[in-house]
Parts: C-alpha cells; structure tokens; sequence
C-alpha cells in the first residue's frame, strides 16, 4: 500500500455503494491487509479472518468515512484494530491497555557485534536464513511488531504509522527502533553462531 | 571487542533510526558518520540494522493473495460476482 501502488478510488462512488468500486478497493487492499494478518497472527487462518472483517468493517462504515486520512490509512487502521483483537482474544487477555500504554524511552544496548553483512542475499534469505528471520519477526512483542510491519515491511510513512496506530510519531520512532535493534541482535546471534568456528580457523 | 559501550555509540544508537531513514539534519549527520569512522562496533551495527532491514523488504515479495483466499473474501462480502474482474 505504498504510495506508489496507490490507486484513487471515487469516495463518492464507494459511499453511494457502487460495489464495483468497493471490489476494485478490495483487491488493490488485500495483499498488504492479508500480510499484516499473517506477520501478526502467524497464521493463514487468522490472517483470512482479519482480512475478511476489515472488508465487512469497512464496508459497513464507509459512510462514516470523511475522507480526512487516505482511504490506505483509514483500511490500515481497521486492519490493525482487526488484529489486535484477534491476538487479545486468542491471548484470552482483556488487558486493552498494553498496546497504547507509555513506554520508556529505552533502547536495550547491542551486544553481538557480529559483521555478517557480506553473506549472499541467497543465503540470507533461503531456507534457514528465512527461518531465521521470521523467528525474530515472530518474537517481537505485538506493539512493536505492529509498527514495524507497517513501517518497514509495507513501507508506511512514519506520520501515516502514527495516524494508523493512533500513537504519537515519537512512539512510533521509538518502537520502531526498538524492533529494529531487537531484530538486528536476533540475526546477529543467530550468524554470529554460524560465522563463529570459520573466524576461529581462520584467526 | 570492547565489552563497554560508550556515551557516544549510546548516543548514536538513539539516532540510528533516523539516519539509516535519511531523517537526520546534515549536521548531525556528519557528527555521526566521524563517530563511525573510528568505531567499529557502531559501524557493525549500522551495517546489520540496515541489512536487517532490506532482508525484510525484499523478503514478502509483492504477492497477490492466494486466489482461494481471494474467492472466500468475495463471497463473504456478497461480491462475488466482481470475481471476474480481477485487477
Ligand atoms: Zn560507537
């Protein structure tokens, strides 16, 4: 859903209940939406379901829609919320608070100062190395997970993260370093573990 | 590998963000790239945060949905006669 992929969709036409329109915006939509399913459930199953209620959410509210934020921003927000709830009902939490609470500035410090920058893109990005990363992407906590998905999977501005998320665009810095550092550790030990017995030999 | 991690580096690592999204003003950027010019381990970290984040950029590979997937959201929304039109 990144600018350029952005297609201009009649608001009029959506609001009078052109269906036609509404099934155009479906399918210049899901892929992103069904994404974010996917990286916040982890599962397909889960991911269908939030795709499938974001639609219905929306269409049921299209007539609320003033058009303020982009029609991606206010589809992205329905997206997100789709997901937290599933994920809190799964958890079997009530605990609405977490995702929105203050959090401290504190960014955990690196520790593994690994280079495995030079490892081929096939390597990094074929079947353990995928695995690898998922992992990483999967344990990050829902808050962080979230903005970055949008941030840097999607390619979602900072200030339109912050709209979607209903955060202040210094929280959504925040957690967006954070994620990124919490990521970078994870990899870093990770091919830290496997470059390790070469660099011995070679040393 | 120093173990400590200096005032410096922590300072950097708080900007580093938004120096590898090219956020920075000029000046702090040129504070931070003489930093990383005599700091290995800052340099390591930029470096695998970035390529962290290209892996995951190139990772999810603008896909279309599964047609399946495509067909039940239709048919939920009562759409599924625009099936046909595909994009
Ligand atoms: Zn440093």
């Amino acid at each position: 859903m990144s600018d350029s992929t952005t297609q201009e969709f009649s608001l009029e036409a959506l609001r009078s209940g052109d269906r036609a329109e509404f099934a155009r915006v479906m399918d210049a939509y899901s892929a992103p939406i069904y994404r974010l399913g996917l990286k916040m459930l982890g599962s397909q199953q889960d991911a269908e379901d939030v795709l499938q209620n974001t639609f219905l959410n929306a269409l049921t509210h299209l007539k609320d829609f003033e058009g303020r934020s982009s029609l991606s921003t206010w589809l992205y927000r329905i997206a997100s919320n789709e997901a937290l709830m599933l994920i809190r009902r799964k958890k079997n939490t009530v605990n609405l608070d977490d995702f929105h609470s203050e959090e401290t500035e504190d960014v955990p410090l690196p520790e593994v100062f690994v280079d495995w920058t030079a490892l081929p893109e096939d390597e990094l990005l074929s079947g353990e190395g995928k695995n690898a990363l998922d992992a990483a992407v999967n344990k990050l906590p829902e808050s962080l997970r979230m903005v970055f998905v949008l941030r840097d999977i999607e390619g979602v501005s900072i200030r339109d993260t912050a709209e979607i998320l209903n955060l202040t665009e210094t929280n959504v810095k925040t957690r967006l370093l954070r994620a990124r550092m919490f990521l970078r550790e994870r990899l870093s030990t990770y091919y830290g573990e496997r470059l390790a017995p070469k660099e011995r030999t070679n040393g | 590998m120093a173990d400590h991690y200096h005032e410096n580096c922590q300072a950097l690592l708080g900007s580093l963000s938004e120096y590898i999204d090219g956020e920075l003003p000029p000046n702090l950027c040129e504070e931070i790239e003489k930093h990383l010019e005599g700091c290995e381990n800052c340099r390591v970290v930029l470096n695998t945060t970035k390529r962290t984040i290209d892996l995951v950029r190139v990772e999810p590979a603008r896909e279309p949905i599964p047609d399946d997937v495509r067909e039940r959201l239709f048919l939920r929304l009562n759409l599924d006669d625009f099936l046909e039109q595909k994009k």
